[in-house]
């Protein structure tokens, strides 16, 4: 399912728009990066509360298809430039991970 | 042809540059047509041992050769060194100050990540004076 579909489904805000014809092929729920970056796999839609440059990186690095910040956890400054020079799309929602992660398992 | 080199200066303690160098090989060897799970493997290695020059060696280098058959990196510096490598490679086990904790890092995993998706891993490490890591990741 693309990345706009499940933005529309799972009530997202999009804070960094990148490619949102991408496919989503499965969630990943993580905070520690390396944790994330070692068991995520591509095309992930990943949840977590870290919203900084490095998990920018982790995020394209590991292939994941795009962020959502549960919770409205906050997107850095320098994390939002970081995904926006990188086209990570980055999503938000007041729900938390597990809830998220229900929603799009029923999607998927 | 001859092999692609690639050299890399990591500046130490600045984490909002803390993956360049994995971010430049990645789009490297996108560029040259490398199989995507090749790639992922090589620079989620990559990143975990950069980041690491980050934490914990206050930067050095990244020198790394691509060839149609296989992908080496040395990763050197003149760190603290690692006092007890088996330690070190255990899964949990981190030496990562709070700070760096904070931003997501120091759940001891760097290195048994970078022991997974590497096919070959040698860790040369004297206290005191720095360590060099040799990864090989091979293409088939």
């Amino acid at each position: 399912m693309k990345i706009s579909e499940i933005c529309e489904k799972l009530e997202l805000k999009i804070l960094v728009e990148g490619d949102m014809d991408r496919e989503i092929t499965g969630g990943y729920c993580g905070d520690l990066l390396s944790w994330v970056m070692g068991r995520a796999q591509g095309g992930d839609c990943w949840f977590t509360v870290m919203g900084n440059i490095n998990a920018i990186g982790v995020c394209v690095l590991a292939d994941c298809a795009c962020i959502v910040l549960c919770e409205n956890a906050t997107l850095d400054d320098n994390a939002k430039t970081r995904a926006e020079m990188q086209g990570v799309t980055i999503l938000s929602s007041e729900e938390n991970s597990y809830t998220l992660a229900t929603k799009l398992g029923n999607l998927l | 042809m001859s092999n692609l080199k690639l050299h890399f200066d990591v500046p130490g303690d600045d984490f909002t540059r803390a993956g360049e160098a994995s971010g430049k090989v990645k789009k490297t060897l996108k560029d040259l047509g490398f199989n995507p799970e090749v790639v992922r493997k090589t620079v989620i290695a990559l990143y975990e041992a950069e980041i690491n020059l980050v934490i914990h060696a206050g930067g050095g280098e990244i020198d790394v050769e691509i060839s149609p058959e296989c992908i080496d990196m040395v990763l050197t510096d003149q760190g603290p060194g690692i006092p007890d490598v088996a330690l070190a490679m255990k899964e949990g086990y981190s030496t990562a100050p709070d700070n760096v904790r904070s931003l997501g890092f120091g759940a001891g995993m760097g290195l048994p990540n970078i022991k997974k998706y590497t096919d070959d891993m040698k860790i040369d490490s004297v206290v005191g004076e720095g360590t060099t890591m040799y990864l090989k990741v091979f293409t088939n």
